[in-house]
């Protein structure tokens, strides 16, 4: 019988298989940030250990990096003793980091990518749930915890259970409007927050083959918010073009050797999948959160919905608990929800593409009054290339911050937060309560739908923008 | 790792379905660069209400969870589990589990029960009724046991003899250190490096 993309992938990595064992698989690139190391290192310490495989290691800072005065000393003492700890931990160990204010800084799924580190067929850890994101170039990845962080400094090797496999089929062709991001969304309202739990999920279908590499990644992102570990989408040529010429990608005979290897990463037509879903493009429409989880969305044009309405008794008393904490109540166009805060960045949605996005809407347009604006750059690379192309003029001119990367705003773990009650349209990945500050109400969008937001102070489409733009472009 | 083989103490009933580890542990503990010490993190925002059920006087020195449907959903922190070892608790009952956090728990000696709904519905009722009552989970007999209740799980068996045994992984997969090499000396020259070995 056929196997599926992950189950190839698994199969290589297999170091040791035994009966009534979990497999050992072998790690090919781990991905290390300063919150979920250090009682890792602390352990190696401990233990004696050295790293195993320091080529197949690299750190990066950017939870609790500042987006403002990069170049002062970090006010917040804990957070400035975790990236102290990573700094002395990666001399002491001798891992390779990129630390605040060097030009590979950036949050590390999309540090990872865009270096050429993360390739097809890979498996990439991290202790980081996100590293899903990977998923994006057919890579098996997978956010780990800190105990398993140490055992694979240790040991470059994980002892795993063998996950179920799941595809998910987007057939056709999106509507204009719809983004990578709204299609995430839907599938998870879709399955539900539990519903990958156990699975590796496959995205495939025609809708999902057309997508750029940077629209992929966002979908792998959010895997982990439908509660399935890793997501994986094929390579093809377009992951290939996307690699080529990267600074760790393959060069030479080693670049065709992969390309010949990547190309067998396709799940066969006579495999089986334990599940399938399966949906209809076409029928897609901008999509965002209402509720206090990623599964409690709906599409833009809806109502809030009303919690008397869910059958199942859990979901009931979740919507009703999220509506309170939200301070929405049942039956309020989703369209007439005012925001004071407008976020674009994290690892879901701060690559270049998504800033241009959001850029192309912004143009010429102003943020709303009374609403602050914020854009974060994935990276610093993604950054640079941002200026080059005059998009950080852009959303000036608008009055949006234009800030330094980082996960900013997408967790409260830095300067950028929500204060207590107040709302705001984000394109990261989890409208957890108090996720982006103590008592912050967040609603999941895609960076069109912000960059519309902004403009008009209440969640909106760039379709009800029609004239508001102002002949004034950059 | 501690050694697990049978626990008995009282349970704390938490009727709460998708606690995510944001609720167990606010992302600004995972500022600290240690292991221990986040037992005044746990649940931070719901035990400001001083009738949340953690602060109730009868549950102090309760080391027994009892939880909704779909703990430990969200962000990947192992310090959830750490946060609820050093509150005290030895083992977290639940209808479902988040994959990350089960996985944590299991390697950290934090044992977290499946049982069924019904039995987790039998389990509040008796322990809310009773916060006396005593909830046993005996990982020799794959068994929990209270008032009422004796509920099988199930539990792969490795990760019980682990557990029963308190090896910790990292010196487990070191005895299969030939595999590892033998691995590596074959991984393709394609394969991407972050630094030249
Ligand atoms: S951007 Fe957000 S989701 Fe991504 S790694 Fe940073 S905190 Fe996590």
């Amino acid at each position: 019988m056929g196997r599926t993309l992950a189950e190839k992938v698994w199969d290589d990595h297999v170091v040791r298989r035994a009966e009534g064992e979990p497999d050992l698989l072998f790690i090919d690139l781990h991905l290390l940030h300063e919150v979920t190391s250090p009682q890792a290192f602390d352990g190696l310490r401990q233990a004696g250990r050295p790293v195993r495989r320091l080529d197949l290691t690299i750190a990066t800072e950017d939870h609790n990096t500042p987006t403002l005065d990069i170049d002062k000393p970090i006010a917040d003492p804990v957070s400035r003793a975790q990236l102290e700890t990573l700094r002395k931990n990666c001399a002491d160990f001798g891992v390779r980091l990129h630390p605040l204010g060097d030009v590979e800084q950036g949050v590390v799924h999309v540090v990872g990518p865009q270096l050429g580190l993360t390739q097809p067929g890979t498996t990439v850890v991290c202790g980081d749930s996100h590293t899903s994101t990977h998923g994006a170039f057919g890579a098996l990845a997978f956010g780990i915890g800190t105990s398993q962080v140490e055992h694979v400094l240790a040991t470059q090797t994980l002892p795993l259970a063998r996950p179920k496999t799941m595809a998910i089929t987007v057939e056709g062709e999106l509507p204009d409007s719809v983004t990578a991001k709204d299609l995430i969304l839907a599938i998870i309202a879709r399955i539900g927050t539990g519903g990958g739990q156990g699975y590796i999920l496959e995205y495939r279908g025609s809708a999902i083959e057309k997508l750029s590499m940077e629209a992929r990644m966002t979908i792998c992102n959010m895997s982990i918010e439908a509660g399935a570990r890793a997501g994986m989408i094929a390579p093809d040529r377009t992951t290939f073009d996307y690699l080529r010429g990267r600074d760790h990608a393959p060069e030479g005979e080693d670049w065709d050797a992969a390309v010949a290897y990547w190309e067998t990463l396709r799940t066969d037509d006579d495999a089986v999948f334990d599940a399938e879903v399966v949906i209809e493009a076409a029928g897609l429409a901008p999509f965002v959160t209402w509720g206090t989880n990623p599964g409690q969305g709906a599409p833009l044009s809806a109502s809030v919905p009303d919690p008397a309405s869910y059958e199942d008794a859990s979901e009931r008393n979740a919507a009703e608990k999220a509506l309170e904490y939200m301070g929405l109540t049942a039956g309020q166009p989703l369209r007439e929800i005012n925001v004071d805060t407008v976020f674009v960045g994290s690892c879901t949605n701060g690559r270049i593409e998504d800033l241009r996005n959001a850029a192309a809407i912004m143009d010429g347009r102003q943020v709303a009054d009374g609403v602050r604006m914020l854009v974060v750059p994935g990276s610093v690379r993604v950054a640079l290339q941002a200026v080059e192309e005059g998009l950080d003029k852009v959303f000036k001119a608008a009055g949006a911050e234009w800030r330094h990367a980082g996960c900013s705003m997408c967790l409260g773990m830095n300067p950028d937060q929500l204060a207590p009650g107040e709302r705001s349209a984000s394109t990261s990945n989890r409208n957890f309560e108090g996720r982006q500050g103590k008592g912050g109400r967040t609603h999941l969008v895609s960076p069109q739908v912000a960059a519309a937001t902004a403009v008009l102070g209440h969640l909106a489409s760039p379709a009800d923008l029609s004239d508001a733009r102002t002949p004034a472009g950059v | 790792m501690e050694a697990f083989t049978a626990h008995t103490g009282r349970a704390v009933p938490l009727r709460r379905s998708n606690v995510d580890t944001d609720q167990i542990i606010p992302a600004h503990w995972l500022k600290k660069v240690t292991r221990d010490g986040f037992e005044d993190g746990l649940f931070e925002a719901w035990r400001k209400d001083e009738n949340f059920v953690l602060n109730r006087p009868e549950r102090k020195g309760a080391s027994v969870l009892v939880a909704g449907p779909d703990f430990g959903t969200g962000s990947s922190r192992e310090h959830a589990v750490w946060a609820l070892q050093n509150f005290g608790f030895k083992t977290v009952i639940s209808s479902r589990f988040a994959d990350i956090f089960r996985g944590n728990s299991l390697k950290n000696g934090l044992l977290t029960v499946v049982l069924d709904q019904q039995v987790i519905d039998a389990l509040w009722e008796l322990t809310e009724a009773d916060p006396t009552a005593e909830v046993t989970v005996d990982l020799e007999k794959r068994q929990v046991l209270a008032e009422g209740v004796t509920a099988d799980f199930e539990l792969d068996e490795n990760a019980r003899w682990r557990l029963l045994n308190g090896l910790d992984d990292i010196s487990l997969t070191l005895q299969n250190e030939p595999d590892i090499a033998a691995y590596e000396a074959t991984r393709p020259a394609h394969k991407p490096r972050t630094v030249q070995a």
